[in-house]
């Protein structure tokens, strides 16, 4: 049978295999060499970190052990067994976790406040003068580099123990984070009303005003609402370092071995952080929406 | 030269009234929203303490405390060293958390992509568990896994992992999602195995934005692995807490600064792997 595919004469057919080998050669030395690199990079974080695959696997079933006893009461029963007993500090923990959101409620208006006033002058497009805006975007960078948590603890040699601390911990934080947001929503601005305005005459503040912000208030929006559902979860841990918050009954509760107390507190901050993450991307479709019906 | 005709300001006002009026039903919304937004504000920093006069006597003290930790100063050289040594265990921990947990990520990433794994129920759980996982805070991990290994570094970069499978099996799953379905097709229409298909036709194609998500956490991984330290998992975090309790100030900064390099190093040479392996235009996405 004659095949109907028109075969190549093997000497033509040679050197082209050859090239076809010699670049998967190529490719697979490539290969080799970067896994060869990552896998001494391995060894070496290995010794850095104390990593011991024996002591790993002589203490695995802890993990486990500790997840299930997460769901015991101190009597033994399951937890779901007694609900009240489980849930037996619902009235302070629930007051808690509303000074959690409150935390985080603030701590984002103020950061967005901060952001919002500091974005157009990091923006590459509006910024009165450029050695200003490299000032502020290293400013920026700072501000969200550093972990918030260190921010908390310093805050708290300053203001005491408590949620003031918390609340410009992640208040900084966020000037950090939605600065750099802000900025590029301005960077996509249309220039035009800008210029229209400018050129009638007016001020920068007034091209600001009328020019630039009508086109970015729902992308602030957006990006303030993103930052909230953040914050409050690293709020719920604020407390681990005494600045306020669900955070410091829930360490307390890990230090001092109180399972059932552990497993509640967790509960209750993913159910919030869940309905938080519904509502909030909720809200953000809907003016994600008007926007593109503009 | 022509007289303008008068602006008939009433008959335009007649006609389009909705742009005359002052408030309309949008802007009193808007407007409303606000009010209420800054009602909740002053609420909030009543409640909790702004107004006690903590903010401004805070405020001066902390004033002094940035005075004192000017300038950055390990104050001895065996700080300097001890500062160093930790700061290299917290970039190992952050290194090894992030790799392994994009090695276990893998396949739980598999098993939550609409595209690869047709069991919906199957599907149902890898994506609530990820969902799980991910939402629990990386210092609650970090105190997980100190009571199964003990204290230091190795309970540190077990949490990282373990945070980091969250995030990396979301993160997969959707870039799996994404992916173009023609080369599967043509694997499966030549009588290859769905696994075929999946190996040649999927990991292909998304291992480039792969590589590219786990650099990109990297950084961020070294960042959380500076502060784990704080409850005891490992790292420069313990130095630093422990400077900052015993108000040794001059250290507090010297290894903040510290920290501030090693997160701009580590982010500078991922970005230049990461923009190496995809391309500028793609790693912007």
């Amino acid at each position: 049978m004659t095949s109907p595919i028109a075969l190549v004469p093997a000497a033509q057919l040679r050197p082209l295999l050859d090239g076809y080998e010699a670049s998967v050669r190529s490719r697979r030395w490539h290969t080799l060499l970067i896994l060869f690199c990552i896998a001494v990079a391995m060894v070496l974080s290995s010794i850095s970190a104390e990593v011991s695959l024996p002591k790993l696997f002589d203490n695995i079933h802890r993990f486990p052990s500790y997840i299930i006893r997460l769901f015991h009461l101190e009597n033994g029963r399951p937890v779901w067994t007694d609900f009240p007993e489980w849930f037996w500090g619902l009235p302070r923990w629930l007051r808690l976790l509303g000074e959690t959101l409150l935390m985080a409620y603030v701590g984002t208006v103020l950061g967005a406040i901060g952001a919002f006033v500091l974005c157009f002058f990091a923006a590459a497009n509006v910024a009165p003068s450029r050695w200003l805006r490299m000032a502020v975007r290293r400013f920026c960078e700072l501000c969200r580099t550093v972990p918030e948590l260190v921010f908390a603890l310093v805050f708290v040699i300053a203001f005491g123990l408590g949620p003031v601390a918390g609340v410009l911990a992640v208040a900084i934080h966020t000037v950090g984070a939605l600065g750099k947001l802000f900025a590029e929503v301005v960077e996509n601005i249309d220039m035009k009303p800008v210029e229209g305005i400018v050129s009638g005459g007016s001020s920068w503040p007034v091209a600001m005003r009328f020019g630039a912000l009508p086109q970015t208030t729902s992308n602030f929006v957006s990006y303030a609402l993103l930052r909230f559902e953040i914050n409050v979860r690293s709020t719920a841990v604020m407390g681990f370092v005494g600045a306020g918050g669900i955070g410091q009954d829930l360490i307390e509760a890990i230090r001092k071995f109180y399972y059932s107390d552990v497993s509640a507190i967790l509960l209750l901050i993913l159910v919030t952080v869940a309905i938080i993450d519904t509502l909030t991307s909720k809200v953000r479709h809907q003016l994600i929406g008007r926007e593109e019906r503009r | 030269m022509q007289r303008r005709p008068a602006i008939d300001l009433v008959a335009i006002r007649d006609r389009h009234p909705q742009h005359f009026a002052r408030f309309d039903r949008q802007r009193l919304l808007t407007l409303l929203t606000g009010i209420a937004a800054f009602a909740l504000l002053l609420f909030g920093l009543a409640q909790l303490g702004f107004f006690g006069g903590t903010l401004l006597s805070g405020g001066a003290r902390l004033v002094e405390i940035i005075g004192l930790m000017l300038p950055p100063d390990p104050g001895s050289w065996a700080h300097a060293r001890t500062f160093g040594v930790a700061l290299l265990e917290t970039v190992a921990i952050a290194f090894l958390g992030t790799l392994s947990a994009a090695v276990l990520a893998l396949p739980l990433a598999l098993l939550a992509a609409r595209n690869v794994t047709a069991a919906r129920v199957v599907r149902f759980f890898a994506r609530r568990s990820l969902d799980t996982i991910r939402s629990v805070d990386i210092l609650v991990w970090a105190l997980i896994w100190i009571n199964v290994v003990g204290l230091g570094p190795f309970a540190g970069a077990l949490a990282i992992m373990t945070a980091d499978i969250g995030s990396f099996g979301k993160l997969f799953s959707e870039a799996m999602e994404a992916a173009d379905r023609k080369p599967v097709e043509g694997i499966v229409s030549t009588g290859g195995s769905h696994a075929l298909g999946i190996r040649f036709g999927i990991l292909p194609e998304i291992f480039p934005v792969l590589a590219s998500q786990v650099l990109y956490s990297f950084e961020s991984n070294t960042r959380s692995a500076s502060i784990i330290g704080i409850v005891g998992a490992g790292g420069i975090g313990l130095h630093l807490a422990e400077a900052i309790r015993t108000l040794e100030l001059q250290q507090t900064s010297f290894i903040i600064v510290l920290i501030l390099i090693a997160v701009a190093l580590i982010d500078f040479v991922s970005s230049k792997l990461r923009f190496a392996m995809i391309g500028r235009r793609g790693a912007m996405t």
